[in-house]
């Protein structure tokens, strides 16, 4: 009896210390759900969902303050992707905050631009380049195209176009569609 | 001569349609009044004009030098002018436009200066993948990989096996058997300096046996040069997809290519004849890559065959020269019945990688809307990489990407068998195309939002400590304000005092 006691005391005091030393040892960092909120916003910083960019937004959507729907620019694939990894339903877009849109990039006029610098100051992913008094331009692969940059130009020298697909980021239709065009025709 | 090792799973026995286009020897296409040539026709980056509009350009002067790592020069495949550097539509499935060089010609033919090697065993297997790179030589098997990089066996791997793909598998295809029965020895010489780039050990010829005459010509032209009999021919069964880079690795040398993995890795580097005899050109003869051997064929062509073209010569004038039912704008394929795409477009040029031409399928079934999946596993049994079509068709019709991408959706080389035996009709490898651009989009589309994350908060951070920087600023200047207030003040007393001295000093001296 006493034995017994004593080797499942020991026992257990054994595997205790092992447990207690693992749990230490490896201890593996969780991915806190703000960083996965955030890495599934689409980082446009455009501030549509009434924050001041995607960090913040992914912040109260962690502290259930506000809905998962109002980040136009990631849209449906977003929000689907949000409910999915919050284990909510997916709701429709608000339309408060914007619509769907193809993606676009922020081109200047070079022969309007006056130099004054506030869409620099604007741009929220410094993707634009010039000097007081000189012509500025946008860096095209770092544009996010959140429009932050249209409203400050006094010249209105800045127009928002629709990326163009080249050879590289052409994608295949997707069948299902052409399939149904046909159906209809 | 040697015999299969092993087999590949899955795979068709299709009806081959060659002989039509075998019947004749190979033509020179003649040369069109404009050539259109885009500057990318390989994998990788694009190459950089190095020439302006107005220019005379000579035969085999290079147009265009290569640009970053994975890219090739471009050259003028004839004497002309230089009219234009713009877009145009370039033959891709999706139809758009690219950067084009486009030379007027002036049918002089005129050569530039050629520095041929007369013994390549002079030159360091580097100076070879230069000559291989500057010549602009792509694999011409319908990839268009820059082909000096697979010259390359790299610092940690050693090539065993030098493999030659001579099994065109698939229908209607016949360049490059035509290619083997016409200039046996020119291939031969690309493939010694191959092999002494490579430093493999073995080489092997793999030709498909419904090929007699290429084999043959290939026998003889060995049996002519006793120094290459260590070089072995392997006839294999003609099964659709054998010419696959991995199946031929697996029927050739029983070894299977790792997914995920290239056929370095396990010791093997693959190689179009088309690419060996090109290399030769570069080497012996300093003649850059500026034609191939492009296979016209199909029910609607009068004269099929095989043409050494010109890149840039318009498709259209290829077929015109080769008489077709075809009418002005209607499509065509570019590539085989199984693999090739359809284009449209009467100015698309003649690539580097564009090896057969076809207008017209023998016995093609009406298009029918496709019927549900009945899951029925044909698509499984024919699968050459051992994939389940049916699942990843489910997965990436429901834009399920991921998981499709766990069944090995990358693994799929997109050779059309499981459309071929579908009994519903699905266009299964049209979801798997699209699947994969979804994915690699996809991926872009993460990296480039990183990117505007690391971006925006950089930019917040360099606000911040600018905010700092200014109220430490400030704090320093009211500091100093202080400092000087105090010593004024402090000063002033000191004066007053000093003031008062005098006054008494004044007093006492009165």
């Amino acid at each position: 009896m006493l034995t017994a006691i004593i080797a499942i005391t020991l026992l257990a005091l054994v595997l205790g210390v092992i447990l207690g030393f693992a749990s230490i040892r490896f201890k593996v960092e969780g991915d806190p759900i703000v960083d996965q909120i955030d890495k599934i916003l689409p980082q446009t910083q455009c501030g549509q969902c009434s924050f001041a960019g995607c960090r913040p937004y992914a912040e109260a959507i962690a502290a259930g303050e506000v809905d998962i729907n109002r980040c136009p620019p990631g849209g449906e694939a977003t929000i689907q992707a949000l409910a999915d990894l919050l284990d909510v339903d997916p709701k429709p877009l608000d339309e408060d905050c914007g619509v769907e849109k193809p993606k676009m990039l922020a081109v200047i006029d070079e022969d309007r631009c006056i130099g004054c610098t506030l869409c620099i100051q604007a741009c929220p992913v410094d993707a634009i380049l010039g000097a007081a008094k000189h012509m500025h331009t946008v860096i095209a692969n770092e544009c996010t195209g959140c429009e932050l940059c249209v409203e400050p130009c006094p010249v209105d020298c800045i127009d928002m176009v629709e990326t163009q697909p080249d050879p590289h980021t052409w994608r295949w239709p997707d069948p299902s569609h052409v399939n149904l065009q046909r159906s209809k025709n | 001569m040697r015999s299969p090792v092993s087999d590949f799973p899955g795979g068709l026995h299709l009806p081959g349609h060659k002989s039509r286009s075998t019947q004749t020897p190979i033509y020179k296409t003649p040369i069109s009044k404009q050539l259109i040539l885009p500057l990318q026709q390989h994998i990788g980056e694009a190459a950089v004009p190095i020439v302006d509009v107005g220019d005379l350009v000579l035969k085999g002067q290079r147009i265009a030098r290569a640009e970053g790592h994975v890219s090739v020069c471009l050259h003028a495949p004839t004497s002309g002018k230089i009219i234009a550097i713009e877009d145009r539509p370039i033959p891709h499935p999706s139809g758009l436009s690219a950067p084009c060089v486009i030379i007027e010609t002036d049918g002089e033919d005129n050569w530039q200066e050629r520095h041929p090697v007369i013994d390549f065993r002079q030159l360091s297997a580097h100076e070879i993948r230069q000559i291989v790179r500057d010549a602009g030589i792509v694999g011409l098997g319908g990839a268009g990989f820059p082909s000096f990089i697979k010259l390359n066996p790299g610092v940690h791997h050693s090539v065993d096996t030098l493999l030659i793909n001579g099994a065109e598998c698939e229908p209607y295809i016949t360049c490059d058997s035509m290619l083997m029965l016409e200039r046996a020895d020119g291939i031969l010489d690309g493939i010694e300096i191959m092999r002494y780039a490579l430093n493999a050990a073995e080489v092997i010829i793999a030709i498909e046996d419904n090929k007699p005459a290429s084999i043959s010509a290939m026998q003889l032209a060995l049996a002519a040069r006793p120094e290459l009999s260590d070089i072995d021919i392997a006839v294999i069964p003609t099964r659709y997809p054998t010419g696959g880079e991995k199946q031929l690795i697996q029927v050739v040398t029983g070894k299977e290519v790792p997914s995920n993995g290239l056929p370095i890795d396990i010791g093997i580097v693959c190689h179009n004849p088309g690419t060996a005899y090109a290399v030769a050109r570069a080497v012996k003869y300093g003649e850059p890559l500026i034609s191939r051997i492009v296979t016209v064929t199909g029910t609607d062509v009068k004269h099929a065959g095989n043409f050494e073209t010109l890149f840039g010569t318009p498709i259209s004038d290829l077929l015109s020269f080769c008489e077709t039912k075809r009418q002005p704008d209607e499509p065509f394929i570019q590539g085989g019945p199984m693999m090739g795409y359809s284009l449209a477009g009467d100015t698309l040029p003649i690539t580097k990688t564009a090896n057969c031409i076809l207008v017209g399928v023998d016995d093609v079934a009406p298009a029918k809307d496709p019927l549900p999946c009945i899951r029925c596993g044909d698509c499984a049994d024919v699968c050459p990489a051992s994939l389940l079509p049916q699942q990843i068709y489910w997965y990436s019709r429901a834009k399920e990407f991921d998981t499709a991408r766990d069944y090995k959706l990358f693994d799929c080389i997109e050779c059309g068998c499981c459309d071929y035996v579908c009994p519903s009709k699905i266009p299964l490898v049209s979801y798997f195309r699209y699947a994969k651009t979804e994915i690699m989009n996809q991926e872009r589309e993460r990296q480039k939002s990183d990117l505007a994350r690391e971006r925006h908060e950089t930019r917040l951070e360099r606000l911040e400590r600018e905010r700092l920087e200014k109220e430490q600023r400030q704090a320093q200047r009211k500091a100093a304000l202080e400092a000087s207030k105090k010593a004024a003040a402090k000063k002033e007393p000191a004066e007053a005092e000093n003031t008062v001295d005098d006054q008494t000093v004044a007093e006492e001296k009165n």
